[in-house]
């Protein structure tokens, strides 16, 4: 038995599901301001009468992360950062206090110019001075070689609460995004950690013995004990949990474009080969680029509820949403008073649609529903076009070999699946506009909860491995060991593997439901005169991110 | 996150699977540590700062500028035509007014690759900058450019390609011949018969710094572009008079060549060589990207700088000046020195020895350039090899007449393939290439 619940803005969603068959649901209003108290109110309405012993586990989804940066209910962070040479660093101040420190690691790692404990000490003393209580630090190359962080970490002593290390949350190279990601990271600490400890209170008094994941940016999951440390990782988990939610519902194994058109806004995502296709880099929130891996999403301001407007004679479709459709007495038409016209949905009133389509049609010298089927049309082609850029972009991803640049893989959906209000009656449409098959889940109420619960844990790590240096370094895992003058392109791929398995399996991970891959691989030969002196060689393996089982519909 | 005053295009194609060969300098690792330095920079996250991918080039775009011998086919591989293609593919950028500048990063590099190519000379098989350059007039019309050559290495190649063209000025200072490979790029060679002063070289003493290198920019460079009144300034941008570099012997920095960049202000720079692929590299290209962005450029520094170890002597300093001023007082007085040792001839035959040090293979050739008062003139080139080859390459400017037109297709179906194992026209006014 799995639980998933999904905190949406207004509502949260909840469902059971046993051996891949939905049992219960629940939808309750979320009450302003409390967010446990909500999560918690709808948990225990679809707990009830439920034996609570065959629970396997429980994934949450929620904004705490979310909102306290978005509403700028942050804590206070004290910075320290190494930037060594390079850009300069003073867009990266982002903390209530920055010391900028001296010291250098280069990009393999080396230690150039080691760090003046001083400096730290004077850090330590203003942080204390001005009473922060949680601090992160950050130096360039700390993915290569993170043993100035833990020094830096050491000397700011047990004083505070918390203290971020930049390496810990992601092994991509961006020293600015490192800076951002430990500084949100060490600023949302607080309040995840307070959310974490009434759940878990929640729980024992409850006599719940299932382990707790929360759901991530990259529609996987991480146990609560990892999210406590790396709560950045929780943050902008609405999106995955929906689209999560319809890829189990509309399972496919091919490339896809998902669509999730709403009143406002219409959300695009893709799939690869069935696998989420993940934001280059990181997340952004509050302007802040982070490292944080996240489902890529495209929204554009065209829904439902979109002004339609004639300018020039063209039929114009948003970005705004000037309020309710004219048939359920907003101020103008919109694509939903078309498909009203048309008589495709029944609610609101036909009359006042029909009106709206009308005054339209007159100056385009069209019929009600010639006009009624070009706006419809028209919201196709604009998706179409939108989806053809991004696609482009997509595929004009740098590459950095012969062989990608003259074979490189790229993605073409085959298949489109729609989720949102009109999707029944814009499938047809969208279906002509493509050329492509179109498909819509019948029920997508709960659709968020059920991305939650059908999610599982996710984790990518880099492994660098120096065999002239002869070390091995995985940051995220703060792994740094000795290796052999012989180790191999081989061996770095079985260490990788091995580091995540066994992390995986140690956080309560179904070993069965994980699936270990290799995403990246590299091995140069580094040569000094016309010697070889050693391997430079680069893995990064991931536990496939996807679905946890089938869902039986 | 910051933004760029210039909006800068970056094609970065480090080729990670192609070598000349495992241990050579022009290894699959060569710009590893770059690509480490400029992805933990955030470089990607700057606004106004834009990759692209490389196009690949066609047969066309280097039958333009070189005769390969026997065939482009055979002397080229795709890493080839994918660094022409990466420049192709920034300067078009800059041109369809995308981005105000790039900076294509793609190896290998290309500015000893000269008119013929039999194989690799200098790690070089085909001129990357020319390549690009031919394709872009061609594209949008005659363009007047400068390429500066700000390689340690005389750029041989692109000398010799641009020989005969005054709309190309080709300036390239670089660590005397004298002491280095090619052996060339002394102040005599000075142009062609219509171009002669067009083609400038600055043979700078072993130690020179930053001092010496930032001197010779600010007081030949820049007063002879200033006269000269390019439409586009190309920077041929080698990284080896670097101090670290294990090829050569100056004392250039990182932050001198930000600086450098910084004033000579290209629309466009194509990476030549640079081999201290740790050492200097990851900094010069962040320091190159930065000026030309119009970035704050002043941490940009190597781990190892020591700014009192690297000055050159006074010794230097004072020769580099007199250089200069010689080198300046020449330009300047191009036309009287055209009138004292061209004038009047019909004529002008330069015979060579060309050596490929990559493939070891030896070339002798004979270039004429017959005069004509109406434009550059059609030159020939006859070439042998110790490969076998003798060809016959004949080229029809872009600004030929059309008297020379005809004259260059006559003495196409005049030479006698028995003479010869190839021969080929370039006929650039009508963009064709013929062989037989």
């Amino acid at each position: 038995m799995i639980v998933g619940l999904d905190m949406g803005g207004t509502h949260i969603d909840g469902v059971i599901i046993e051996n891949g068959t939905i049992i219960n649901t629940v939808k309750k209003p979320r009450a302003d301001g409390d967010i446990f108290g909500s999560i918690w109110g709808a948990l225990e309405g679809l707990l009830l009468d439920q034996d609570t012993t065959k629970i396997e586990r429980i994934n949450l989804s929620t904004t705490v992360s979310t909102n306290a940066i978005v509403e700028d209910k942050t804590t206070p962070v004290g910075m320290v950062i190494q930037t060594g040479p390079g850009l300069s660093g003073d867009f990266l101040a982002c903390g209530s206090e920055n010391v900028f420190i001296s010291g250098c690691i280069d990009h393999r790692g080396k230690v150039v110019e080691r760090l003046d404990s001083k400096e730290i000490d004077r850090a330590k003393e203003l942080f204390i001075r001005e009473g922060l209580s949680a601090c992160a630090v950050v130096t360039k190359f700390s993915t290569r070689n993170f043993e100035h962080e833990v020094q830096i970490k050491r000397l700011l002593g047990d004083g505070f609460d918390h203290i971020t290390m930049g390496h810990t949350l992601s092994g991509m190279l961006n020293f600015p995004r490192r800076v951002f990601s430990a500084y949100l990271n060490a600023a949302i600490h607080n309040t995840f950690n307070r959310f974490s400890h009434s759940i878990k209170k929640a729980m024992i008094e409850r006599e719940i013995n299932a382990p707790l994941f929360i759901l991530k940016a990259d529609g996987g999951t991480t146990v609560l004990a990892e999210a406590e440390n790396r709560p950045i990782e929780t943050i902008l988990s609405g999106p995955a949990a929906s689209f999560m939610g319809l890829n189990a519902l509309l399972k496919t194994q091919e490339d896809a474009l998902l669509l999730d058109i709403g009143g406002t806004t219409t959300d695009i995502f893709f799939l690869a080969d069935g696998v989420p296709l993940f934001e280059p880099m990181g997340i952004e929130i509050n302007s802040y680029k982070t490292l944080t891996r996240a489902i890529y999403s495209v929204s554009m301001g065209l829904g439902g509820d979109s002004s339609v407007r004639v300018e020039n004679r063209e039929i114009m479709i948003g970005p705004r949403r000037e309020g309710l459709p004219y048939a359920l007495g907003g101020p103008c038409p919109t694509p939903t008073d078309a498909m009203i016209a048309l008589g495709l949905v029944e609610f609101g009133d036909r009359k006042k649609a029909t009106a709206a389509m009308k005054s339209l049609g007159q100056i385009l010298g069209l019929s009600v529903e010639e006009t009624a089927r070009d706006i419809l049309d028209i919201m196709a082609d604009m998706i179409k076009s939108k989806v053809d850029e991004l696609l482009d972009k997509i595929n004009d991803k740098p590459v950095y070999t012969v062989h990608e640049l003259l074979h490189g893989r790229k993605l073409r959906p085959r298949l489109i699946n729609l989720i949102g209000g009109p999707s029944k009656y814009l499938s047809p449409v969208i279906e002509k506009a493509f050329g492509l098959p179109c498909h819509y889940p019948k029920d997508y109420a709960i659709a968020n909860a059920i991305g939650a619960a059908m999610a599982k844990m996710t984790q990518d790590i880099t492994l660098v491995a120096d065999t002239e240096r002869r070390l091995l370094t995985v940051g995220e895992f703060g792994v740094r060991e000795r290796i052999g003058r012989g180790f191999t392109l081989k061996d770095a791929r079985k260490r990788a593997i091995g580091l995540l398995e066994d992390r995986a399996v140690a956080q309560g991970a179904n070993k069965g439901e994980i699936e270990t891959e290799i995403i990246e691989e590299n091995s140069f030969n580094m040569v000094d005169g016309f010697y070889t002196v050693g391997k430079n060689i680069r893995v990064k393996a991931q536990i496939k991110p996807g679905l946890a089982g089938d869902l039986k519909l | 996150m910051i933004k760029a005053k210039n909006s800068l295009g970056l094609v970065f194609f480090p080729a990670f699977d192609w070598a000349i060969s495992p241990t050579h300098p022009e290894r699959e690792e060569r710009l590893l540590y770059t690509r480490d330095q400029l992805f933990e920079e955030g470089i990607s996250d700057i606004e106004g700062i834009h990759f692209y991918n490389p196009i690949i080039a066609h047969e066309r775009d280097i039958q333009r500028v070189h005769f390969c011998v026997p065939d482009v086919a055979s002397r080229l591989t795709d890493s080839h035509l994918i660094a022409a293609g990466g420049a192709i593919k920034a300067m078009d950028a800059v041109m369809k007014g995308d981005v105000d500048k790039a900076f294509a990063m793609v190896r290998p590099p290309g500015h000893h690759a000269q008119r013929v190519v039999y194989g690799d000379r200098g790690f070089c098989v085909i001129n990357v900058e020319a390549v690009m350059l031919e394709r872009l007039r061609q594209d949008y019309g005659d363009l007047k450019v400068a390429i500066i050559d700000t390689d340690c290495h005389h750029g041989d190649g692109t000398q010799d390609i641009y020989w005969n063209d005054k709309n190309t000025l080709f300036i390239s200072f670089h660590q005397d011949g004298r002491t280095l490979y090619p052996g060339s790029g002394f102040l005599g060679e000075f142009g062609g018969p219509a171009a002669y002063g067009y083609n400038i070289n600055i043979p700078l003493p072993t130690g020179t710094g930053d001092e010496g290198i930032l001197y010779v920019l600010e007081n030949v460079v820049l007063p002879i572009l200033e006269d000269y009144k390019p439409d586009i300034i190309i920077n041929s941008a080698g990284q080896d008079n670097h101090y670290t570099d294990p090829l050569t012997n100056m004392n250039f920095t990182a932050g001198g060549y930000a600086r450098l960049n910084s004033k000579l202000n290209p629309d466009i720079a194509v990476l030549e060589g640079g081999y201290s692929i740790e050492g200097a590299l990851p900094y010069v290209n962040l320091g190159i990207i930065l000026a030309m962005a119009g970035l704050d450029y002043s941490g940009v520094r190597e781990p190892d700088y020591d700014e009192e170890a690297l000055k050159q002597t006074e010794g230097t300093t004072e020769y580099i000046k007199e250089l200069s001023h010689l080198v300046y007082s020449r330009w300047q007085n191009r036309e009287r020195l055209w009138a004292e040792d061209i004038k009047g001839k019909d004529i002008v035959e330069l015979e060579r020895q060309v050596y490929y040090d990559t493939d070891g293979i030896l070339e002798n050739q004979t270039q004429t350039f017959i005069s004509c008062r109406k434009c550059s003139g059609v030159n020939t080139i006859d070439s042998s090899s110790d490969g076998g080859y003798h060809i016959y390459a004949i080229t029809i400017p872009r600004d030929a007449c059309a008297e020379c037109i005809h004259k260059g297709h006559k003495i196409y179906k005049e030479a006698s393939p028995g003479d010869y194992t190839n021969i080929y026209l370039q006929d650039r006014v009508n963009d064709t290439c013929f062989s037989k």
